[in-house]
Order: C-alpha cells, then structure tokens, then sequence
C-alpha cells in the first residue's frame, strides 16, 4: 500500500519548482530594490536590466545616512509606528477581550459601527479628517498621526484580538477564579500569557501598517521635521530627476526595523501554546 | 468540610427559567451525583454551587453561611472541569500548587501538600512536565490533583471522565471513589452516565428539564423510581414500558393476560433482568427473538412480544437462542413497577 501511494518523484520535483518560482516572483522586487541600491549611480541606465550590477558601491547608504533628513524621517516613522502599535494593541485587546467574554447591551450595534467603520475608502475621509486635525491644532505634529492610525486600526486589532480570546478556554479563567483569582487576576496570570502570540501579531501588523502608511501622512505634515519616512521617499524625486539609488537604499534601510520587529515578536507568533490546556 | 443547602434555587436567562425551584440537602461528606440528559440543568446547578453562574433565586448556604452573592474564589471549593483546565503555560507542580501561589504561600510551604497530593495521584515524576506533555489521563490526575491541593470544603466535578476511553475511565472512576473514601470531603459530581452515578454515588439527583425528578441513594433509585422517566434513566439496559388496558375485570397486558392492580395504572414497567426467558409455552408472553447480543456474563434477548410489541430481556450467563427462534417471556411480579397515566410510581401490584 505504502509502494501505491508514493508520490511520484515528477511530481514532487514539479511541486518543489512551483513553489520556488512562487518565491523567486515574490521576493524579486526586493532583490531589485537592494541591486539598484549597490548599483553605482553612473551605472543605473548602462546596467539597464542585468541580474548583477558590474560594480558595487556603498555610496548611496553613506549619502542616505549622512547627507539627507532620512534618518529624522527614520526617527519620526519609528515613533509613530511604536506609539500607534502599542496604543492599539492596548485598546483592541481590552476590547477584544470584552467581546469575547461578556454580553451587554448594545454590543451587535458596536460591532457593527465597528465593520462599517471599515467599508469607507480612506479618500472619501481625507477631508473631514485634515478639518478635524486643523481644528485642534495638530497639523503637522506626529502626535495627529498616531491618533489618526490608532483610531483606523482599531475595529481590525479588535476582532484579531477578539478571535485569539475566544480561542482560548473559558474553564481556564473559571478554574482561576475558583482556584482563588479574581476576574483581572484570572487575566493578567492565565489568560495574558496565553495570548502572547495574538498580542504579537496585533503588534506587528499594525506596526507594519503605521510604517508604510502614506496617505494621511502626506495630507497631516508637511514640515521637514515632522516628516515619516514614506512621504520622506518623495524628497528623492525632484522635478527633474528621480535619485533612483539614494530613494532604493532608503528603502532597504526602512525595511530593517520591520524585519528587526518581527524578529523580536516571532516567538511569541509561534501557535500552539494552549495545546494541552484541554482534553486531548 | 460543609454541607449545603439549597432552598427553592432558580435559573433564568432573559425570561426563560432553566431551573425550577431546587430544594437540596448535602451532608458534610456525602458524595451526590447530579445526573440527567443533556439540558436537564446539572452542568448550571454544579456551576451555580461553585458561584460561577448568578442565582436568579432562592437560597444556597454552604456550612451555614449564605453563599449567593459570594465570588467563586471565596467558597472554599475545587473544580474538576470536564475540559481538565489545566494552565498550558505552567508545570504540572505549578497547576497543582497555584491555589496556593494566588493566596500569596511562599514556595516552600506550597511543595509539601503539592507533594503528597503528586504521591496520593502517581504523579511525582511528572512535577516539572507541561500539560502539552501529558496523556488524558495523566491530564485528569493533574486535575485532581489541584484540587485536592486546595483542600477545600467541598470539591465538586463537572464531567471529568467523559473525555477518557473506557478502561481508563472505570480506573478513575475507583480512583475517585477511593480519594472520597480517604478524604471524605463532600463532593457534587455531575454526569449524564448512571454507571458512574450507580457505583460513585452515596445518593443520587436524577434531573429533567430543570426539574429534580427524585433523590436518593442507587438502589432506592433502581428498585423504587419515582417517576416514568427515572425508571427509564436509571438502569441498563433501560426498562421495558408496557401499555395496560383496563376493563370491568381489571388489568390487562396487549396479549390479554391479567393482572392483579390498582385500575389508575396506565403503564407496567419492567426491567430486562426481571424478565424470565422460558419455553414458548410457559411463558405468559409468546415472543419472537429478533437480536441476540452476547455479552458473555449476560445475554440481551431483543424480542417481538405478540400483541404487546418490542421487549428485551436479559439472561445472565449464555442461552440457547437464535434471532427467528420462538421463546417465551415470563413478568417476575414482585419486581414490576405501575405507573399513572402522568407517569407517577403506584404502589406495587402484590
């Protein structure tokens, strides 16, 4: 029997190069992004489309660090991101965490403000929000930002965090209580180390989502200070030349922080840590 | 160790009462088994006793003190839950002592009762394990564990053999048996399984819809059911029903055979093992043999009776039938139970 289900090895070779050509497509632009980036500035139009640059060169991070605001840019982007992250994950895990164990009035009609919330296209907002934004004073401020990007992500923060709760037992909590806990106790020993992975992956998609966001980050600042490192990308294309190398080695650097994040959170990504916590 | 009281207990959720107006007596150390079909309100009583679920009405008290508006974790009671509910992210150990650790008991004084406890279960090599590591059973016995751990007032399971397999099932069934015997503390075990009630129980709660239907201790259960449906719950394989037709000269079976009794009775019931297998003749009931299931220490004869319809009967040790064969039933008539037309017990034909 085993002999009649053996995969046959074409097949297993096909599958293999499916799925390496699945990843060599996906991972292309970044390996463009990092050859423009070494690519010496001369050489960017006579390289063309080659696969390897003939020279490399450092020359456009040592410009991108050194002689540009980038790294203010930098700084302002990881502040947003941070401080957006870490308040949302906040809010959508109290929330979360309400939805998932208590009934109360009115919680269909929050849940479904909460969805509607998320079917109206940015653009059609831009407005009322750059009005709102003028009107108490916080243009050009990161602090209009984060509350900006904190208020979009949480209708989708809840319900992730909301899944991960309902995911985890409530005998759990009840046998805390039982076992001497109150409510909050319950939560912060029994169920809050249980939903490291949910909180880690909370954290880490909004952070993403603050760190490349563009739009209101254009129409919110408009001061070199205050600027993120998306709308500090466009200060490489001037009116009449784009610095294709300096704008690419600013991209590869504005990847390290997001890859450096989920480094750091991965651990707590990896599922299965209430396996065992019930039957079988 | 306390006993409760329960004094005219509801339930509602919104407008729907799911529990009816519960009076219970539990005595210090007596172990009660709540048990019932699915939905009866067990699991909610067991979860109302442990402060888990609000009381909508009436009265519980556990040693006295009036206990309806006190936290769960100021009852002074343990949980088995059918899920086990072990916390993933801590040691077998840590499980076990984490009553302790909560009410703030330094280290040293936690490992002693964490010990005896891991010793009394067989669990002393698997202090430093996780519950990812463990076996159902082993999960189970981490349960216990807990809970014997807190030593509390009263200990009270919901379920906790039902997600084992049959053998290891009836070792923690004796296991638990064997723990209320040394421990003695009261104990309320809730489980749709009468062999569990049957052989756990000092007295046993048979619950329908919302309802207690009777209370008392496995053989006052068995030989004097209160009520239709307790004749049928308890017991296995469940009691036969038969209709009864009254006419001018009293009782009498489908097949015509008479019976002495009060005329009310409706309904004669019969339980499988008090139902002699005879030869067609001698019998007071002519049947057909349709299934015969061999048990080895009985034999389940699943028969169509003439003019009374479907009728098991069960033979201790082996008999020589097959499905087709003709047989004949016989009613052993100190062991039949009557019921009204409400399916209320009345008094015994004899």
């Amino acid at each position: 029997m085993a002999a009649l289900r053996r995969t046959p090895p074409a097949l297993v070779a096909g599958k293999y190069a499916a799925i390496a050509a699945y990843v060599a497509f996906a991972l292309f632009p970044l390996y463009w992004l990092l050859k423009i980036a070494l690519t010496p500035d001369t050489l960017i139009f006579s390289d063309g489309t080659a696969l390897w640059p003939s020279e490399l060169t450092l020359d456009n991070f040592r410009t991108v660090i050194f002689q540009s605001d980038f790294m203010a840019y930098f700084r302002n982007s990881v502040t947003v991101s941070l401080s957006t992250a870490a308040a949302t994950t906040l809010i959508a895990a109290a929330a979360g965490y309400a939805f998932s164990r208590f009934t109360f009035r009115g919680k269909r009609w929050v849940v479904a403000l909460m969805l509607l919330t998320q079917m109206f296209p940015l653009l059609m907002i831009i407005a009322p929000i750059y009005k709102l934004v003028a009107a108490i004073g916080l243009l050009n401020s990161l602090t209009s930002l984060i509350v900006v990007y904190t208020a979009f992500n949480i209708p989708f923060a809840t319900f992730l965090m909301q899944s991960f709760f309902d995911g985890i037992p409530r005998d759990l909590e009840e046998a805390a209580m039982i076992d001497g806990c109150t409510r909050l106790q319950a939560l912060r020993v029994v169920i809050l180390p249980l939903t490291l992975p949910g909180l880690g992956a909370t954290l880490g998609f909004v952070f993403t989502a603050a760190w490349s966001e563009l739009l209101f980050a254009l129409m919110l600042i408009n001061s070199n200070d205050a600027m993120t490192f998306p709308v500090g990308l466009l200060t490489f294309v001037s009116k009449f030349s784009v610095d294709w190398g300096q704008m690419m080695a600013a991209g590869v650097l504005a990847l390290v922080p997001s890859c450096l994040f989920f480094l750091f959170i991965q651990r707590y990504l990896v599922q299965g840590l209430t396996s065992g916590a019930v039957k079988g | 160790m306390a006993g409760m009281e329960m004094r005219a207990l509801r339930k509602s959720y919104g407008g729907l009462e799911v529990l009816h107006d519960i009076d219970l007596t539990i005595d210090d150390g007596e172990f009660v088994v709540l048990v019932g079909p699915s939905g009866c309100g067990k699991s909610t009583l067991l979860r109302m006793i442990a402060g888990l679920e609000p009381i909508t009405g009436g009265e519980f008290r556990i040693g006295g003190r009036r206990m309806n508006e006190v936290p769960p974790r100021d009852r002074d009671i343990a949980m088995v839950f059918q899920s086990y509910a072990l916390y993933p992210h801590m040691s077998v150990g840590r499980n076990m002592g984490f009553s302790m650790e909560i009410r703030r008991r330094p280290a040293a004084e936690r490992a002693g009762p964490v010990a005896a406890a891991a010793r009394t279960l067989g669990l002393d090599r698997l202090l430093e394990r996780f519950p990812k590591a463990l076996s159902g059973g082993q999960r189970q016995r981490v349960a216990m564990g807990r809970a014997i751990v807190r030593d509390p007032q009263a200990f009270l399971f919901d379920e906790p053999l039902s997600n084992l397999d049959a053998a290891l099932r009836v070792e923690m069934r004796l296991e638990i048996a064997r723990l209320h015997q040394r421990l003695g503390t009261t104990t309320v075990y809730v489980t749709h399984d009468q062999v569990e009630a049957m052989t756990l129980a000092d007295r046993i709660v048979v619950m329908n819809g919302g309802v207690i239907q009777q209370v008392g201790n496995p053989l006052e259960l068995y030989d004097r059911p209160a009520n239709r449906f307790v004749a049928q719950f308890i017991g296995s394989p469940t009691m036969n029903l038969l209709d009864l037709v009254a006419d001018a000269d009293g009782l009498r079976l489908g097949n015509g055979v008479r019976l002495l009794g009060p005329a009310p009775a409706a309904q004669l019931g019969i339980r499988p093992e008090h139902l002699a297998v005879v030869a067609p003749a001698d019998g007071e009931i002519t049947a057909q043999a349709l299934v015969i299931e061999r048990l080895g220490s009985d034999t389940n004869v699943f028969t169509e009776a003439e003019g009374i319809g479907p009728l098991l009967a069960r033979v201790h040790g082996n008999v020589d039938l097959r499905p087709g064969d003709r047989l004949g039933l016989r009613l052993i008539r100190e062991r039949i139970h009557l019921f009204d037309a409400a399916g209320r017990r009345l008094p015994p034909m004899h």
